[in-house]
């Protein structure tokens, strides 16, 4: 009962919903970077909504199936296949033993995930299986992926069903309206109001092109030089996931899953959770628009989205119980 | 300043009673830490203590539940308000913990060239920095990093134009009023002084981070000898 990876991919870990509790520790969260994919994989083959799964990008890792197992595959569109025959994102699929699942071309978006149903058999450090790889810890041996790495199942229901050949079941979670096609959304800053007049003009508005030296830790983006009303020396504190903080150099980067829990540099802004998905599947050279809310719009459009992610899991369990009476 | 809370996005709030490095507010910041360590909310997943402020992480919906008719983030800031007026009365200095540092050139690249930006000789230095305790102002950067302070000022000094890529773990380095020690191999700016050898951040520990907010240090020279014996005991 285990999967092995055959190729590992630039950089695939395992990792979950983060590890809460000792960021006053400074043991930062991690975490998949698409919590919306992550969820959605799991949900589709009725995993608990933040199992431990494959976080990879592209290239992608080759995955071999010692044994059967119930998948879903969901974030970027990376032209899966399994024994060479395309298998779509968004459905739930059966593997049979001795299968190979590949990634054959980057299409649209930047992170893959792959869930199999029960999870995998991993050690929890500090109450997470995200892999920390600055610490060396969680997941699947505090690092990602390297060729021949054999990772457990955890007792899965494919035994039951007896699957001998590869079947793509017929329904897929529509996830469009989860991501968001035109502006992202951010909160201003506690320091938005220290840029000057035309850098806070400009963010009113803002288009970015995120650079190719993003990475876990966070999106650095390009755009005109943004400038403070009169130099600024602050002290750290706390800071998080999406916080836009303005470099010395007068360029953002967006912090996210590996970043740290405090920084000194001035926060202009935080983008939206419900937009942070959208944001991370932006491959590098993309160009990105920024638009300012304010917290109540914020909370209310986290609102929709969780509800939206509550139906997607009751269609996925109908959907699937109605498989199994058939 | 006024103490205030501000929204860091749209999970957590920041309670800051000082943009300032200073002992006052850094005691209701560990008050006000302490605080909702031992009497938790609902929905808190984590507390950030900083030189002087708290950032309160959560989880929006478990705080929407309990909050009818305002917002999750008004909600919260309107049940932490009181913390506003956290006592800064001295928190009781713990016993502090005793570092062994080796300050030998032969471990702490930055030694000789901090000793003459002082104008002190090494002894002299090393005399300073290991005659006070040091309180734990915060974690951050790393896993397992304190900041410390304040540094004397005689030994005060400037972060490196340009950051070592890569520092020893146990290094023991200052910038400006700070002191703090590398628990990992990671890029650096403070100048190093010296080096421990004991584990800062030893993950075969369920406790894996030596320091915690609020802790005590005190460092103690030991020679280049005692440095290389001390893992082998």
């Amino acid at each position: 009962m285990s999967i092995t990876i055959i190729k590992p991919g630039i950089f695939s870990t395992i990792q979950d919903s983060g590890r809460k509790g000792f960021q006053h520790l400074g043991i930062n969260p991690s975490g998949a970077m698409d919590q919306l994919a992550m969820q959605v994989a799991n949900l589709l083959i009725e995993n608990k909504a933040d199992e431990a799964l494959i976080e990879f990008f592209y290239p992608a890792p080759v995955i071999y199936f010692n044994t059967s197992a119930f998948i879903a595959i969901t974030g970027a569109n990376f032209c899966a296949t399994i024994n060479d025959i395309p298998v779509p994102n968004h459905h739930p699929i059966f593997v049979p033993e001795k299968a190979t699942l590949r990634f054959t071309q980057k299409i649209t978006g930047h992170i893959g995930y792959l869930a199999v149903q029960g999870g995998f058999e991993l050690n929890e450090w500090m109450n997470s299986y995200s892999t920390n790889t600055r610490a060396g810890a969680g997941g699947f041996e505090g690092r990602a992926f390297i060729k021949n790495d054999e990772l457990k199942l955890k007792a899965s229901s494919v035994q039951k069903n007896e699957q001998s050949k590869l079947q793509v079941l017929p329904w897929m979670a529509d996830t469009q309206s989860l991501y968001q096609l035109h502006a992202l959304r951010y909160l201003p800053g506690q320091e938005f109001s220290r840029l000057s007049l035309k850098a806070q003009q400009f963010m009113t508005n803002a288009q970015f092109t995120i650079q190719s030296n993003s990475d876990r830790m966070g999106y650095r983006l390009k755009g005109p030089d943004l400038t403070l009303k009169k130099p600024l020396e602050l002290v750290s504190t706390g800071v998080t996931n999406g916080t836009i903080q303005l470099l010395p150099n007068g360029q953002c980067i967006v912090l996210l899953a590996d970043h740290q829990t405090t920084g000194g540099y001035p926060r202009i802004g935080h983008i939206l959770q419900a937009d942070i998905p959208t944001l991370v599947q932006q491959p590098p050279g993309s160009v990105i628009q920024l638009m300012p809310v304010n917290i109540e719009t914020a909370e209310k459009i986290n609102n929709r989205q969780r509800q939206y992610l509550q139906q997607l899991k009751n269609a996925c369990t109908l959907q699937l119980n109605a498989y199994h009476r058939h | 300043m006024i103490a205030h809370i501000y929204a860091l996005g749209d999970q957590a709030l920041t309670i800051e009673w000082d943009t300032t490095i200073n002992e006052i507010a850094n005691q209701q910041v560990l008050y006000a830490f302490q605080y909702l360590q031992s009497h938790p909310i609902e929905g808190i997943t984590d507390l950030i203590p900083a030189y002087s402020s708290l950032t309160v992480v959560y989880h929006p919906p478990l705080i929407q539940k309990q909050a009818i008719g305002i917002s999750a983030f008004e909600w919260l800031k309107q049940k932490l308000t009181g913390l506003l007026h956290a006592p800064s009365d001295d928190i009781p200095a713990t016993t502090p913990i005793v570092v062994p540092v080796c300050y030998d050139c032969s471990l702490a690249p930055d030694l000789a060239a901090a000793a003459a930006f002082a104008g002190l000789t090494i002894p002299e230095l090393v005399a300073i920095h290991t005659g006070k305790s040091y309180k734990v102002y915060m974690l951050g950067f790393l896993p397992g990093f304190a900041y410390m302070a304040s540094v004397d000022k005689a030994i005060q000094l400037p972060r490196k134009p340009n950051p070592s890529e890569s520092v020893a773990p146990g290094s023991v380095g200052i910038a400006g009023p700070q002191t703090g020690i590398y628990p990992l191999d990671a890029p650096g700016g403070w100048q190093l002084i010296g080096r421990t050898p004991l584990k800062i951040f030893d993950l075969s520990l369920e406790q894996p981070c030596l320091f915690k907010p609020g802790d005590w240090v005190k460092f103690e020279a030991i020679s280049l000898n005692s440095f290389h014996q001390f893992n082998l005991a």
